[in-house]
């Protein structure tokens, strides 16, 4: 799979295409992130580390063109990022459920505001209920369908909040430590989860995270960004062949590709 | 067992402290012996309601109208208001202080005002009732509004979705239970306005009732007044409290869990 995303990436002209970008807030005259320069191929699954603080969630406001980037280019789907996109999933940490909405309506809200869904929503709403129950069955909320947000637990408003950013079929998902908040074992779960949707309907993912576990087992390609200001200090691809169970982690292998990267953040810290 | 006495117990006490009040209130007057022109007893106070309840009642619904009037212009301009406020931080700026400062304004100074502007009557009672209604509401709707958590704003953002999607998608729903919950103090303040307004400025009401009655001292009667102002902002409070229930039981889901 890595191989071929790599192929790919060399062939076709990348999904997400940073060029030298840079970002300062309007009320700072500090750089949030700098020269950052990447691309990620259609269907790749990407995962950038780094301390907190380091401008890792600004990345993910730059992709979906919600902050413009003060200097250098950004395109998504070959197109120049001007606006706001409509094709982008988010996901983040706190699973932001609406309380007043059942699971299967939280679930729809995307498509009662994304073009084409939402002109038909009102015709169409019996099919993309069965659609969203659907995909709510794949992340195991058979069942949850009418139960209100705080009637589920943390793990399962999180796989909810998944569910939503999924919904639309969004040709890019974006989750910002969307697992940070959770358990162990329900973490762990989540991968699972949501390495299963990604495997079946290929979706370019950027994943925002500070478990470097979490990055080496779900990701093709993993960049480590440095604290404030925020740079891309390198790049490695995850050899893991897929599709991989939870066994990897106890692998040799994986535990050295953690451990790489734990160093290039130890120097990140020092160097800092 | 003992909990569910206990609760029964609850929801008595308030009748069983009022009707503790009352006793202590007319073995109080009936020991000193304190003259009906002063401080009437409770049983004269309920013998005046019975023997003016005609008039009561027509001047309770005068109060009652103009109380709802002014109430429900209230309603409309503070959730006007609250939308605009709530929904943007240069307007949330611009207009907060002021507010703050035309609410530390006695309501009552408004009065002779409006009394200039549109005579003695019922107008001045339903613009006074408003004025001193509407703030809670807009700060409450404001404040629903403008403490919407950033990350939903950019899921929905990232959809494409209009400052109005997020509005009524997400902002009014939101700040539902925070409106209702300013609906039960605006309603009781909205009496105070049309009372005051009444005592200064009309011809009939409870308001002026009182004032008529007290001028030519017939305090039971003035007490009568009272009462029933009081009852008729208990009614209306407790017609809120519900509505706020029914309408945003997802807001207080551990009473609702519960019971």
């Amino acid at each position: 799979m890595t191989a071929a995303a790599t192929a790919a990436n060399a062939a076709s002209p990348p999904f997400v295409d940073f060029r030298h970008v840079w970002l300062a807030y309007e009320e700072q005259d500090s750089f949030a992130v700098e020269d950052i320069t990447l691309s990620i191929a259609a269907g790749e699954f990407v995962a950038i580390v780094g301390p907190s603080g380091c401008g890792k969630s600004t990345f993910m406001k730059l992709a979906t063109g919600l902050k413009p980037p003060t200097r250098g280019e950004i395109d998504v789907g070959g197109a120049r990022v001007t606006r706001t996109l409509k094709i982008a999933g988010m996901a983040f940490q706190a699973p932001t459920l609406l309380p007043w909405r059942t699971t299967l309506d939280n679930v729809l809200l995307p498509l009662e505001i994304v073009e084409p869904y939402r002109s038909t929503f009102k015709r169409d709403r019996d099919r993309y209920a069965a659609r969203a129950k659907a995909l709510l069955a794949t992340v195991g909320l058979e069942g949850y369908e009418d139960k209100f947000p705080w009637q589920l637990s943390g793990g399962m408003q999180q796989r909810a909040s998944i569910c939503r950013a999924l919904v639309h079929q969004p040709k890019m998902l974006l989750l910002d430590e969307p697992f940070g908040a959770l358990d162990a074992f329900t973490r762990e779960e989540l991968w699972c989860v949501l390495r299963d949707l990604w495997a079946a309907q290929r979706f370019t993912v950027v994943l925002v995270t500070h478990d470097l576990r979490e990055a080496v087992f779900l990701a093709d390609t993993v960049y480590v960004m440095s604290k404030r200001p925020g740079r891309i200090l390198g790049r490695r691809a995850i050899d893991l062949p897929r599709p991989r169970d939870l066994e990897v982690t106890y692998t040799d292998h994986f535990t050295d590709l953690v451990h790489e990267m734990r160093e290039r953040i130890g120097m990140v810290r020092k160097g800092g | 067992m003992a909990g569910a006495r206990d609760r029964r117990l609850e929801a008595w006490a308030p009748w069983i402290v009022s009707a503790a009040i009352l006793v202590v209130w007319q073995f109080v007057c009936w020991a000193l012996d304190v003259s009906e022109f002063i401080f009437p007893t409770p049983v004269q106070i309920v013998q005046s309601l019975v023997q003016h309840a005609g008039a009561i009642a027509g001047h309770a619904w005068k109060t009652l109208w103009t109380t709802m009037a002014g109430f429900a212009i209230g309603v409309a301009v503070g959730v006007l208001l609250g939308v605009i406020v709530g929904s943007s931080r240069f307007v949330y700026n611009a207009l907060y202080p002021l507010l703050v400062a035309f609410n530390s304004v006695p309501k009552s100074a408004f009065v002779p005002i409006l009394v200039v502007w549109f005579g003695i009557g019922t107008l001045p009672a339903i613009l006074t009732a408003f004025l001193i209604c509407f703030f809670p509401i807009v700060v409450n709707v404001a404040t629903g509004l403008a403490t919407l958590e950033p990350e939903l704003e950019d899921v929905l953002r990232a959809l494409g979705a209009t400052r109005y999607d997020v509005l009524t998608k997400v902002g009014l729903p939101r700040s539902l239970p925070y409106f209702f919950a300013s609906l039960k103090v605006a309603i009781t303040l909205a009496f105070v306005g049309t009372v005051v307004s009444e005592t200064v400025a009309s011809n009939d009401g409870i308001g002026y009732l009182m004032m008529a009655a007290a001028s030519s001292m017939r305090m039971s009667l003035v007490f009568a007044g009272l009462f029933v102002i009081g009852a008729m902002a208990m009614v209306m409070y407790v017609f809120f409290a519900v509505l706020e229930s029914r309408m945003t039981g997802w807001a207080h889901r551990g009473q609702a869990a519960a019971g």
